[in-house]
């Protein structure tokens, strides 16, 4: 626990003194198809104030489910990625277009998701809003699911092309009142459990939460394949599935809320490199 | 992470009868984090407790280490371990740290058991929706009773 905590009685300064030193994530090194090194650990951004280094998931979790990222053969997200390939090049909607009519290919979009999301036109922007206005726009084109297949498959596709680069998402600026909404839902203890996600993410990582690791719950690693669920996991779904786990009322995929939220975890990790697609247990 | 730290609440939450002498979730008195009435007037049931730390409502071993319960898999370890608990706490600061640890340890990440009123979005169990009308406590006056009565048996 790195928070001071106040402290009433003599008893319970005794009781600090028994809670379980922090476990530190494993020292294993992540590099991907034998040839790009990753940042899974670095310092953290100066704007944190109760953390000094800064880890990716991948270092919490076991050597079976690591494995899995090591070599895209062996990434079970690849399959969805490919599937958003065809999507590319596929005509869809009333213009009879696909994204590959206007963009030479997903390679166009290297960079885009390290600094992601940001604001364009006052408004806070996540990829999944960049892809369904193009499709509206541009295609005429039915918007997709925020965490359907189609959707996830091809922010990871996008995402896949700035893998390794490091996060770098701004917080100043026209982004600076977004990025404090986002920081106070972080701080904000939920439901009827009435934790927030600093209470997992900031004060316990490394701490087993029943059979969990805890990590520091960073996205840079998002759309994750979730062997659990079988499938890619957007962000929005992972901060609904861990705010519902504290007995509340969560707040909607694809709320400013989340949007807000998404802003300030990504600015958690400036610094660690995009890991899309990612695979957790 | 599906239901991670309390499984829905059991049957046995509702099948409960309500004691004519048990203290309301709003009418618990603490004093420096204790409470030293029994809240319902009938003894706890250490084996009962002893289920509560596992399962339903109660799972303290998603956070605490129990060495007596070490047939049960996955103690976790954001909390002290609870080894010799009642070596260090009276039964009545036992009380009070279940009903609402927060009395005894404030901004605590321990959740308050005996607690109905004062959350941020509570939601409806965990539905992810909002909660419909007055709430339930996380265990019930005689759960919280079982609960102090099984910590009662771990001394070193
Ligand atoms: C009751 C504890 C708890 C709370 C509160 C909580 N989480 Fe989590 N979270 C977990 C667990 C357990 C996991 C799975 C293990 C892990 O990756 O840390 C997880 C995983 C995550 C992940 C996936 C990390 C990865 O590398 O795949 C993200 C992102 C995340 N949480 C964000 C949040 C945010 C944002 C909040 C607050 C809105 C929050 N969590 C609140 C317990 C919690
Ligand atoms: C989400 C985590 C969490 C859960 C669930 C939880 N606790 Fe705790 N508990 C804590 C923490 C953290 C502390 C340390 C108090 C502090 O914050 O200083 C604590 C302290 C205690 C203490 C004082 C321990 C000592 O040695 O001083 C007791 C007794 C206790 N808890 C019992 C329980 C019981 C019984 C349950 C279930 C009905 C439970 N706890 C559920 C987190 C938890």
């Amino acid at each position: 626990m790195k928070k001071a905590i106040a402290i009433s009685s003599g008893a319970a300064a005794l009781c600090l003194m028994v809670t379980p030193l922090l476990a530190e994530p494993d020292d294993d090194s992540l590099v991907i198809n034998e040839e790009l090194q990753m940042v899974t650990e670095t310092e953290a951004p100066d704007h944190l104030e109760y953390v000094n280094t800064i880890y990716s998931g991948w270092r919490f979790r076991t050597d079976e489910t690591q494995a899995l990222q090591l070599d895209d053969f062996d990434n079970p997200a690849m399959l969805t990625v490919d599937a958003a390939i065809d999507a590319f090049n596929t005509v869809d909607g009333s213009e009879g277009k696909s994204c590959a009519s206007c963009h030479a290919g997903p390679e166009d979009f290297a960079g885009l998701t390290a600094s992601m999301p940001k604001v364009i036109d006052g408004k806070l922007v996540v990829m999944e809003d960049l892809l369904n206005n193009h499709r509206a726009k541009a295609m005429g084109a039915e918007p997709w699911k925020w965490s359907g297949q189609e959707m996830q498959g091809m922010v990871a596709l996008i995402g896949l092309q700035s893998r390794g680069m490091p996060v770098d998402v701004a917080i100043d600026g026209e982004a600076a009142p977004f990025w404090e909404k986002g920081k106070e839902i972080y701080y904000t203890r939920y439901g009827q459990l009435e934790l927030s996600c600093a209470n997992c993410h900031e004060d316990n990582y490394g701490n087993m939460i029943r059979a969990d690791h805890l990590s520091q719950g960073q996205i840079n690693g998002f759309p994750t394949y979730r062997l659990k669920q079988a499938k890619l996991i957007s962000k929005h779904n992972r901060f609904r599935g861990c705010i519902r786990d504290t007995r509340a009322e969560t707040f909607a995929e694809g709320s400013d809320e989340f949007r807000a939220l998404e802003l300030y975890v990504q600015s958690r990790g400036n610094g660690l490199s995009v890991e899309t697609p990612a695979v957790r247990q | 992470m599906k239901k991670l730290l309390f499984v829905a609440a059991t049957a046995a939450v509702t099948a409960l009868p309500i004691h004519a002498d048990t203290v309301a979730p709003t009418n618990v008195a603490f004093s420096d984090g204790a409470v030293s009435g029994s809240l319902t007037g009938v003894a706890g049931d250490p084996a009962e407790g002893r289920i509560l730390m596992n399962k339903g409502s109660g799972n303290c071993i998603a956070c605490h280490a129990v060495s007596a319960l070490d047939d049960l898999p996955f103690h976790g370890e954001i909390g002290p371990p609870l080894d010799g608990v009642a070596d260090r706490w009276s039964e009545a600061e036992l009380r009070g740290i279940i009903a609402n640890a927060k009395e005894m340890f404030p901004e605590t990440m321990m959740p308050s058991f005996y607690k109905t009123t004062g959350f941020v979005r509570p939601g409806n169990a965990y539905t992810g929706k909002a909660a419909e009308g007055e709430l339930d406590p996380l265990l019930t006056a005689q759960q919280v009773e079982d609960v102090v009565a099984y910590l009662l048996t771990l001394k070193e």
